[in-house]
């Protein structure tokens, strides 16, 4: 499924260049749940951006379903997330000026479907999280759980091979929280695979395996800190 | 999915209303100043054309501008009947002041013959014209244009009066009809006497001005030859006068239009570029302010040319609203123009639409740069916006 091989990343930060990741290799099998745990500045971002397909890495080898994505253009990369992936950001993301209806409909527009294939998707995957009752409701007029559920729904309408979840419940009150967890935990038991990115380790331990990131280096094992 | 990113172009543009308008408003006066312009000149000279054209186009006239030209009477009369010329009309002008007992005013009097009137198509409302006994024994009477008998007489009845001209009394024996200004001239503020009154009046014995008309609007051509031939003849000089026609003046009247159309049309122009600079202000305002929901489209899959196609549709949206908003504004303003004028202006349909067209191009171009700023965006630059 998500197969990284020596991946390096560098930003150049003022003067001097940063190494954000340093030779990071990680293979997520299909249908897996992988949390990976790192505090802030550790390059977790750096590697679930490219994981995501939102950028690409310096060197190193990235096959996603068997496909490598190192030398694609913008827009192939494009194609790639909108196919493949479902991302799930720690500020729900969603667009203000829709509603939470528009909101799980607007990623399909980019694709080909027709207008009764949408509305079977968006309504399907709206009841999933929940939230049939809302669909005509503003992000503004919804509750952080309520506006995380919706950005899940986005995902689902997609039916992404991975969705890829950037500190979901870090808006979150811990009910809230929950509720997010235990539909990402369904999600995982209805067969999708998911990879979680987050600094809780409580949160981390949802997951079916863990592995660590400290200073751009990737491993199976907790470092002391 | 075009119709999809139309209504998302509509609803952002809706949700800033007053920006949105404000945008606009370039655009909007830009319209209405290119279709009012137009419209109102174009009317203004069709009535002008239509004007001289009801005067007809068989109308020729004849300056002699040399010193000292034989040209009798009897000799340019002689050329009636000729080459295609129906009637010949010498007139002797000159400006003098006229007094109808405490009134007084300056006027144009003219010497003419009875086929004066044939020639310039004009009648008498009352009384009679000067008819060729007038000038067997240069008569003093005299015949007036509405405006002279009017500020002499204070009224239009004025026949039986006596006006005085230098030191001489003439008895009013006829008003002319009414006939409104033209671009040629009229005789509503013209005294007629006798040609040969004015003969003795002035001691001028040479014609120096004479009209002449065609038989037929087709013939004018020939007409205005033969007068050619004849004054060529006479002068031997043929910068020593002119011969010209109604249509010549029509032509003339053409350009004069069509220049005025393109100039004022061009300076308009030029105010709904400003408008569309003001478009691709905002534009890249907006660009800057959804940068957050540029990258989250990308982020989901949305590729360069559907954040193009967003950011261009609303911009040309933003235009061709403006656009159509100014005809609207313009329609009322034209036709409270025809209202309070009492004019026939009307819109002119083909400018109104160049108008709206050159707005959806300068949608196009203006929106064109925000757009392509706004698709080249880094989804996890944008996505880090807040």
């Amino acid at each position: 499924m998500i197969r990284l091989k020596h991946i390096y990343k560098s930003y150049p930060l003022g003067d001097v260049t940063v190494d954000v990741l340093k030779d990071v290799n990680l293979h997520v099998r299909p249908q897996e749940f992988v949390s990976i745990l790192g505090p802030s500045g550790s390059g977790k971002s750096t590697l679930m951006n490219i994981i995501g397909c939102l950028d690409v890495a310096d060197s190193g080898e990235y096959l996603l379903d068997g496909e490598c994505v190192d030398d694609c253009t913008e827009d192939q990369l494009s194609e790639i997330r909108g196919k493949k992936i479902g991302f799930i950001f720690q500020q729900f993301n969603l667009l203000p000026e829709l509603t939470a209806y528009e909101n799980v409909e607007m990623p399909l527009l980019y694709h080909k479907l027709t207008a009764a294939q949408r509305k079977e998707r968006v309504e399907r995957t709206l009841s999933q999280v929940g939230l049939s009752d809302r669909m005509d409701h503003r992000p503004s007029q919804l509750s952080g759980g309520q506006q995380q559920r919706v950005a899940i729904a986005r995902v689902l309408a997609m039916e992404p091979s991975i969705i890829l979840a950037d500190e979901p419940t870090g808006n979150l009150d811990s009910h809230s929280g929950r509720e997010i967890m235990d539909i990402l935990g369904r999600l995982w038991q209805a067969g999708n695979t998911i990879v979680l990115i987050t600094h809780d380790t409580q949160v981390a331990n949802e997951a079916q395996r863990k592995v660590y990131v400290h200073d751009g280096i990737l491993s199976t094992k907790e470092m002391a800190s | 999915m075009i119709r999809k990113i139309a209504k998302l172009s509509l609803r952002s543009i809706f949700s800033h209303k007053r920006r949105s308008f404000l945008t606009m408003l370039g655009i909007i006066i830009g319209v209405m100043a290119v279709v009012i312009l137009v419209s109102i000149t174009q009317s203004a000279t069709t009535g002008i054309t239509d004007s001289i054209s009801s005067m007809g186009s068989q109308q020729i006239t004849a300056t002699v501008t040399g010193e000292d030209v034989p040209l009798s009477r009897e000799s340019v009369e002689s050329l009636a009947g000729t080459g295609a010329i129906e009637d010949v009309a010498p007139v002797l002008s000159e400006s003098q002041t006229a007094r109808h007992k405490e009134e007084s005013g300056s006027f144009t009097v003219a010497g003419v013959t009875p086929s004066y009137f044939t020639v310039q198509d004009i009648a008498v409302q009352s009384g009679r014209l000067i008819v060729s006994s007038d000038l067997d024994f240069a008569t003093s009477v005299a015949v007036l244009g509405t405006e002279a008998a009017y500020q002499l007489f204070g009224t239009w009845d004025a026949v039986g009066g006596t006006v005085t001209l230098g030191d001489r009394n003439y008895k009013v024996v006829g008003v002319l009809e009414e006939q409104g200004s033209s671009l040629a001239g009229s005789d509503d503020s013209k005294i007629l006497i006798p040609y040969t009154t004015a003969q003795r009046a002035t001691g001028q014995k040479n014609v120096t001005t004479f009209y002449a008309k065609a038989t037929s609007e087709a013939s004018v051509s020939l007409a205005v030859n033969t007068i050619d031939a004849y004054l060529l003849q006479a002068t031997r000089d043929e910068d020593a006068y002119t011969v010209s026609n109604q249509a010549d003046l029509l032509d003339t009247m053409d350009e004069v239009d069509n220049t005025l159309s393109l100039l004022l049309g061009g300076i308009a122009a030029i105010s709904l570029l400003v408008g569309g600079i003001g478009i691709m202000n905002i534009m890249l305002v907006a660009v800057s302010e959804r940068t957050r929901e540029i990258g989250i489209r990308k982020a989901v899959g949305a590729k360069r040319r559907h954040i193009l196609a967003q950011f261009l549709c609303e911009a040309c949206i933003l235009s061709l609203l403006g656009g159509l908003l100014g005809l609207a504004a313009s329609a009322a303003v034209v036709a409270g123009y025809g209202l309070f004028s009492g004019s026939a202006a009307s819109l002119d349909w083909t400018t109104a639409l160049a108008a709206v067209l050159f707005c959806a191009v300068i949608g196009v171009a203006f929106g064109g740069y925000p757009a392509a700023k706004a698709s080249r965006l880094q989804p996890i630059e944008a996505l880090h916006t807040l």
